[in-house]
């Protein structure tokens, strides 16, 4: 019997180059399939052309996607835009904005249905484990937090009772505890419904949840595929080797192995294997040929002649120094006594305290909401609404940055979340750091430049960028030069809120070992994210905050290996790892 | 970005349009005083006479050459004009970000004050004036860039508030950059798409303002040559003798149609191009 979805021959071209090509895959009813790769891969185009749909300047030229017994990619306009919906779906990656956000819930659920019935409405929202209540159905879009409003997209998919899902990075920009609750639901979905479902991500950790399959995707091809399992534990391919080292483990502390080099674009020259320049294993003749996807000794198809080396091997990751225990008695660098913040006059901190030894790295974690953003806004004199006491090096700090001093303000610098926003579209990057240099140390022209540039190349920013605007460089270039912003002032202590909650599990990887590169320079560091797993590899200690009260505190690998209070336990139990992570060398 | 802006707007049909009409308009106005066959305040012929070979436009209500004072009349309307923007947008710039930048009671007592003066218009506004310290082109156009303020700093403080919440003017403000510099420096460029279509329509506005004021006589003094004041002096024939009221009519249509081509391109062209960055 023909399986529920078949996939074939896909290609994708935009401009006469193939940006998804030669694409093919089979799921059953109820069967989830995970699609992973870096920005860039081609996962999302592919997405889209599940759907028959191609972005403008992009055409789907070959394949055939059967669903339920129809060949979408065949269907005229017009049957085609009826099966969308009715055979298949799609979730994409914003429900912020994704959602009319003028629309009331129960509009945005009935839009694609022909005539509105409430009970209808109803049952889809409890389907997705929404209120259903009256009240629920007035609300807009903005009134619901991230992960409802990411239900309600899902419910708005499966509202026509489509055959096929396709989730588009569903919970990037969500939390753990909320990307574990919709998590469940697509399991949960699948399995009631016998629905077949696309899973797509960066992460592998959180495809490892999800899927039965895993398809790795790289250079808008797919370099492998098979059985969830096989594919995550005995990865035959190079790169998903590459990817699974890159993703940080709650339950061990380990070296992030970030991916060398730069993901291919499509109007690259491809004569051989797409991954050589940034494989370990690449051999001259991978250069020349071009490898066809194969059944490898794991079980996988992989696209690679070196498979059976690659099996052979097990993966390793390199462990990670030891969390830094400093004497005792050495005085706190950064203090912080009695921390209340309030947010237009609701108070969102309650009395946060801890102290930051020298060199050491603290993380503050929490979901969103808790309060970690604001505490360190208040921290960097950019949320003066605060009360308490902050020491930074023996000396009390004043709430506003307006009025503490320059040396204070110079030595505790702050990274941003989102890289962007934070560097000023109209500077090129190196212009970027000469505001920060003239502005503290009066420097001008060629030992500014001089300056510059050294801190680029700390951030291992490569010169001939250096004249680019932040429009034209990557997400994680942009961190990194926001980063080489803060080094150029010379802190003693650099605030880093979420900094790579924006990235691919990949770039995040280079990042976080950016980071703990820098602090053998000096600097401390607070580090703030919600991935308990980024803790684990880079922190030395750790403060917990839910609902703005610091609930646990002390050495990483205490806390992480034995929480006491729930919260953080639930916090553990809802970060994804790899599974049968091979234990650390 | 906003040169690219500038650029693509300058492909459409419609601003290429615009360009030439300001392009002719400028003509006129630099090279028409060398060209004027006559002197332009001179008598030189009986008053209100048809067109000829030797007066092609015919002669005005006091028998001066009106193609003379067309070509020569050009210049004070295009000073007046460019000098009233320019004071309407600097002014108003620098009022709207200062208020989106102090927030609070400052944001507050400005922008108060500006709908003060919002709530005059703009014509009554310079009458006052000008009946109070006499009439002299600076003065008005001066008075008009002053009226054209408030409207200007209004749009500038909407632009500019965003700006200011942004992460790289926060960076700015937690590393204790004076204010001057946040301002200048780091919001300023963020902001001068809608700078520009600002002051597109306010070129525009300003020619028609002040052909009218010159036209109501409270700008230039008889007997110097100008647009909107020909229009008025020669009004009452316009029965026997029409060209000597159209013509320059219809070269401020020119000016000001073509300001307004230009300006919308560059309007449509930023709403469509903004917030891509």
């Amino acid at each position: 019997m023909a399986k529920e979805v078949a996939v074939s021959g896909v290609t994708v071209k935009a401009a006469g180059h193939a940006i998804v090509q030669d694409i093919g895959f089979e799921l059953g009813r109820g069967e989830v399939l995970g699609v992973v790769g870096e920005s860039g891969s081609g996962k999302s185009t592919l997405a889209l052309a599940l759907l028959g749909f191609a972005r403008s300047g992009a055409t789907i030229t070959s394949g055939q996607v059967v669903v339920d017994g129809v060949d979408l990619l065949s269907l005229p306009p017009a049957e085609l835009r009826r099966a969308r919906g009715r055979k298949v779906a799609y979730v994409p990656q914003d429900p912020a904005t994704a959602l009319n956000p003028s629309l009331r819930v129960s509009t945005q659920l009935t839009e694609g249905l022909g005539q509105p019935a409430r009970t209808r409405v109803r049952q889809l929202l409890d389907t997705v484990g929404l209120p259903s209540d009256d009240a629920f159905l007035r609300r807009r879009p903005r009134q619901l937090s991230g992960g409802q409003q990411q239900r309600v997209a899902v419910a708005m998919a499966i509202a026509a009772g489509p055959r096929l899902i396709v989730l588009d990075e569903p919970t990037t920009g969500l939390d753990v505890a909320t990307q574990a609750r919709v998590l469940d639901l697509v399991r949960e979905l699948c399995r009631a419904r016998d629905l077949a479902a696309i899973y797509v991500s960066h992460d592998l950790a959180v495809v490892a949840d999800v899927a039965d399959q895993v398809m790795v995707m790289y250079g808008g091809e797919v370099v492998e595929h098979g059985p969830a399992r096989s594919v995550l534990t005995r990865a035959a391919h190079p790169y998903t080797r590459a990817l699974l080292s890159a993703v940080p483990s709650a339950t061990h502390r380990h070296r992030l192995v970030p991916i060398r080099g730069r993901a291919p674009s499509i109007d690259d020259a491809r004569a051989g294997c797409a991954f050589a320049p940034r494989c370990d294993y690449a051999t001259p003749s991978c250069s020349t040929t071009h490898p066809a996807l194969a059944l490898a000794p794991s079980g996988t198809l992989a696209r690679c002649i070196h498979a059976e080396e690659v099996t052979r091997n097990f993966r390793t990751v390199p462990r990670a120094p030891e969390p830094v225990v400093p004497p005792a008695n050495q005085p706190a660098l950064l203090s912080v006594s009695g921390l209340n913040a309030s947010y237009r006059g609701r108070q969102v901190v309650f009395d946060v305290s801890f102290d930051l030894r020298p060199g050491q790295c603290l993380a503050v974690v929490g979901e969103s909401g808790s309060g970690k953003t604001t505490m360190s806004r208040c921290l960097a004199g950019l949320h003066p609404e605060h009360q308490g006491e902050v020491t930074f090096d023996g000396s009390p700090v004043p709430a506003a940055a307006s009025r503490r001093d320059s040396r204070t303000r110079r030595e505790l610098q702050y990274v941003f979340q989102n890289p962007y926003g934070s560097l000023s579209p109209h500077r090129t990057v190196e212009d970027g750091l000469l505001v920060a240099l003239r502005h503290y140390f009066g420097v001008h022209a060629r030992e500014g430049r001089r300056r510059a540039r050294a801190a680029l190349d700390r951030v291992e920013i490569p010169s001939r960028l250096a004249d680019r605007y932040p429009s034209e460089l990557s997400g994680g270039q942009r961190q990194r030069v926001a980063i080489a912003r803060a080094l150029v002032c010379e802190p003693k202590l650099i605030i880093c809120d979420e900094v790579t909650s924006a990235l691919d599990v990949s770039v995040q990887a280079s990042v976080v070992e950016l980071l703990r590169s820098l602090m053998d320079d000096g600097p401390s560091m607070i580090f703030v994210t919600h991935n308990l797993a980024v803790v684990r590899s880079i922190s030395d200690e750790v403060v917990v905050l839910s609902e703005g009260r610091a609930v646990e505190a002390g050495r990483t690998d205490q806390v992480l290996t034995s929480p006491s209070h729930a919260y953080t336990r639930s916090l553990l139990a809802a970060t994804l790892d790899v599974p049968d992570q091979i234990s650390p060398r | 970005m906003s040169v690219s802006v500038a650029r693509r707007a300058a492909r459409t049909g419609r601003a290429r349009l615009g360009l030439g009409l300001l392009a002719a308009i400028a003509f006129v106005v630099v090279f028409g005083p060398l060209l004027a066959p006559w002197p332009p305040t001179a008598i030189v012929a009986p008053p209100l006479e048809g067109p000829s070979a030797q007066f092609p436009l015919g002669t005005d209500l006091l028998g001066r050459d009106v193609l003379s004072r067309l070509l020569s009349g050009g210049g004070t309307l295009t000073w007046m004009t460019l000098l009233a923007t320019g004071i309407g947008v600097v002014l108003g710039a620098l009022i709207g970000l200062t208020a989106a930048y102090r927030d609070g009671v400052a944001d507050t007592v400005l922008m108060r004050a500006m709908d003060v003066v919002l709530s005059f218009p703009e014509t009554i506004f310079v009458l006052v004036f000008v009946a109070a310290f006499g009439r002299h082109p600076l003065l008005t156009a001066s008075l008009v860039g002053v009226a054209f303020a408030p409207g200007v700093s209004r749009v500038l403080r909407g632009a500019a508030l965003p700006v200011f919440d942004s992460e790289y003017v926060l960076w700015a403000k937690a590393n204790g950059l004076p204010g001057r510099q946040i301002v200048l420096g780091e919001v300023l460029p963020g902001v001068t798409s809608p700078l520009m279509v600002e002051t597109g329509m306010r070129l525009v506005w300003a020619v028609t303002a002040i052909a009218s004021l010159n036209y109501l006589g409270f700008g230039i003094t008889p007997p110097a040559p100008d647009w909107g004041l020909m229009v008025s002096e020669n009004q009452d024939g316009l029965a026997v003798a029409p060209l000597p009221v159209l013509a320059p009519i219809a070269l401020i249509l020119m000016m000001a149609l073509g300001g307004n081509l230009v300006a919308e391109s560059v309007a449509r062209t930023v709403s469509r191009t903004e917030g891509k960055s």
